[in-house]
């Protein structure tokens, strides 16, 4: 009797702490998803709700109370610069979209799909390049806008948003034409397509998704860029969204926390939207480009 | 056919285009011709006083400005790289045509023919030449100058064209690690920017691996909710995020001292503690930084470390836990070895960005608060004190370049070493 009991026992409490392990493995993952949702959505609640806010609020919390409104919006475009801000912005980041993309796809293209003299020597040039940052040269920059009376203007600006972005994207773009099988090409050359058919109407459509990443960040360079911006555009007027947002707080005695929060919100809800909408492209184009080269 | 000799037709090239006359390309040969002669011309014009100003700087105030003139002579510097590329092309080409010829293929010798050739052969030329041109003028160009710059005096008491500028040699170099009120500053500055570099990205490479993993579980659900949510810092501008946080760190209107701390000391009275100085003591700012950094840059790590995970083979876990391996010995055996073998040159990139990640400082607290000299507030890093030496009332451009140099030979240096160390550019035609 006992000697038939005791495998059964021994099978019950195993069970038993194998159950517990798998309550423990479950608590804790969850705990940890829990804790760190909390720790990301809280900073960017508090903003948010801050924006519909009457403008004399004491703190910069987390607080559903008290009334809610939309004039902080209104008063953005009415006593504040925000929307020059806003289309200099565009202005910026739409030019060095455009032409960004243009020059690396053709590029890219080129350093995937052709041998030529001088290949090798220019891609290690590339490759060096790329690790220059661009503000390696900032005290340049400052002296040549001085001199071509470029201070203030933005081409100067642009150019250099264009300029420090083909390095590298210019790699991730080459590594996407790579995925792109080399038969297509042979085959559409037996036919008797011309080296500008081969790649406007057969290489490019399949390499849509990453030309449409490559264009969202082109986009975004100019958007999130600080320093190169607060450099070298001297004038209120002519400033972008990063560098006039931050006047609103960058003074102790009178921050416009309200109208900081409502200027934030307008910036970062369509870029948000525009992240996620082409995030699995990025994704898989980043990570060839990364264990690829 | 007459053969060609292919070795005379290069050392024939040595002069632009008489190669090419030997292989019979006329066209080509003038073309060549006149490329040479507008080379020799531009420099005998403006070329060669172009560099005797380049050394000397000028020698009239008011007259000479110095400025111009070290501009004039870095493009005239690149304008000779250029041709000098030309010239080597020249020669390379000459010895392949006469190859060309020697095993009986075509060459192009009327204008159409050479057209057609260009538009075929050389598309890649073509298409490669706007990449070129801008990485030159928006990158090259600007490094050569800064370069050139940092070895001037170049400063708030030397503005051309009222005064004129010299070369100093190492001075600025010098005076950086040797004389007592820089060295002091380079110090404090350097060091922070080490210890800001290795613990922000550390952290945000921790919590990034951890998230990935943990999240990663068969058994969770909500998964794409939390995916989001994960992904949210990474997609929301790192400026916005980064300019609320400092409100959020606000001293005494601040989330942090007035909500975060005040619900912690109802829930544990016991445990008392007062509002933290975020934005007035060195320490805390530090702190703060580097945590909102782990905050920020952790998505784009756990996102490259999910993708990862994904890719490697089930049965590796199946076959290790036949074998009697654990929880922990599968994730340091498997695991970790495979996100370290794909995604060591993203940690560089990391590191690298930190680095020089200026919105970070200068947003949070314009580097300050404190002062440890020479325009440089407690939290400065190497490229925000550049910044300030360069806006700074009193502005310091040479000094500020021969900054930027130090940062970019380390930034350069240790990316090279680490990305030839992992292969990650093998270059595969």
């Amino acid at each position: 009797m006992e000697n038939a009991t005791a495998p059964t026992k021994n099978v019950n409490s195993k069970q038993n702490s194998a159950r517990r392990h798998r309550f423990w493995k479950e608590f804790f993952t969850y705990f940890y998803m829990a804790i760190l949702a909390i720790i990301i959505i809280y900073p960017v609640l508090i903003t948010f709700i801050t924006a519909f806010k009457d403008a004399n609020v004491s703190a910069f919390v987390l607080d559903f109370g008290g009334k809610w409104t939309l004039a902080n919006f209104k008063d953005l475009f009415t006593t504040t610069l925000y929307g020059s801000w806003y289309l200099n912005t565009m202005v910026i980041s739409i030019s060095c979209m455009v032409i960004q993309v243009i020059v690396v796809t053709l590029a890219g293209y080129v350093y995937s799909r052709y041998r030529f003299a001088g290949k090798k020597f220019s891609l290690t040039f590339f490759i060096v390049i790329q690790m220059v940052p661009t503000m390696a040269a900032l005290t340049a920059y400052y002296v040549l806008a001085n001199m071509l009376n470029a201070l203030d203007h933005y081409w100067f600006l642009t150019a250099i948003y264009i300029g420090g972005g083909i390095p590298q994207n210019t790699w991730l773009m080459k590594g996407y034409f790579d995925n792109v099988p080399y038969d297509l090409d042979e085959s559409a050359k037996l036919d008797g397509a011309g080296n500008f058919k081969i790649f406007w109407s057969i290489v490019l459509p399949l390499v849509k998704p990453m030309i449409a990443v490559q264009a969202l960040w082109a986009f975004m360079s100019p958007v999130q860029d600080y320093l190169m911006a607060k450099f070298l555009l001297t004038s209120e007027s002519h400033y972008t969204v990063a560098v006039g947002l931050q006047t609103f707080i960058n003074n102790a005695q009178n921050q416009q926390v309200v109208l900081f929060s409502a200027g934030a919100i307008l910036v970062a809800l369509p870029i948000a939207c525009l992240f996620f909408y082409l995030q699995r492209f990025f994704v898989s184009g980043l990570l060839a480009g990364g264990s690829k080269g | 056919m007459q053969k060609k000799d292919a070795k005379k037709a290069q050392r024939l090239s040595i002069i632009p285009g008489l190669g090419q006359f030997y292989n019979g390309q006329t066209i080509k040969g003038v073309l060549f011709i006149i490329i040479l002669l507008a080379f020799v011309a531009e420099f005998a014009l403006v070329g060669v006083s172009a560099f005797a100003n380049l050394f000397t700087l000028g020698s009239v105030s008011m007259e000479d400005n110095s400025l111009f003139m070290m501009i004039y002579g870095t493009l005239q510097i690149l304008l000779t790289i250029v041709f000098l590329v030309f010239w080597i092309a020249n020669m390379y080409d000459a010895k392949h045509v006469a190859q060309l010829i020697n095993n009986g293929k075509k060459v192009s010798h009327t204008f159409k023919e050479l057209g057609a050739n260009l538009l075929d052969g050389g598309f890649a030329y073509l298409l490669t030449t706007p990449a070129y041109f801008l990485m030159i003028f928006t990158i090259v160009f600007p490094v050569l100058v800064t370069l050139l710059m940092a070895f001037t005096n170049y400063d708030f008491a030397h503005i051309p064209p009222a005064m004129l500028l010299d070369w100093i040699g190492f001075k600025n170099f010098t005076s950086m690690f040797f004389l007592s009120s820089y060295r002091a500053t380079f110090n404090a500055v350097f060091g922070w920017t080490v210890i800001w570099t290795v613990c922000a990205t550390t952290l945000q490479i921790i919590i990034g691996i951890a998230t990935a993993v943990i999240a990663n579980q068969n058994f969770i659900k909500g998964k794409r909710l939390f995916g989001v949510i994960f992904l949210l810092p990474w997609a929301i501008p790192a400026f916005v995020s980064i300019m609320s946080f400092s409100n959020i760190f606000n001293d005494s209107a601040g989330a942090i001292n007035v909500q975060v701390i005040g619900l912690w000391n109802t829930l544990v009275p016991f445990a008392h503690i007062a509002p933290i100085h975020w934005m007035t003591d060195t320490f805390w700012t530090k702190v703060a930084i580097i945590m909102i950094q782990g905050w920020l840059g952790f998505p784009y790590i756990y996102v490259m470390i999910t993708g990862i995970l994904q890719a490697i083979p089930e049965d590796l876990y199946e076959a290790a836990t036949l074998d009697g391996a654990t929880v922990m010995q599968k994730f340091n055996k498997i695991t970790l070895p495979t996100i370290f073998a794909i995604a060591a040159p993203i940690f560089v990139t990391q590191y690298t960005f930190n680095f020089n990640n200026f919105s970070m400082i200068y947003l949070f607290n314009q580097g300050g608060p404190g002062d440890v000299g020479a325009n440089a507030g407690g939290t400065d890093i190497l490229i925000s004190w550049i910044y300030k030496l360069t806006t700074g009332t009193s502005p310091q451009y040479s000094l500020a370049a021969a900054v930027t140099l130090i940062i970019s030979v380390l930034v350069i240096g240790i990316s090279l070493i680490v990305f030839k160390k992992t292969h990650a550019f093998e270059m595969g035609d």
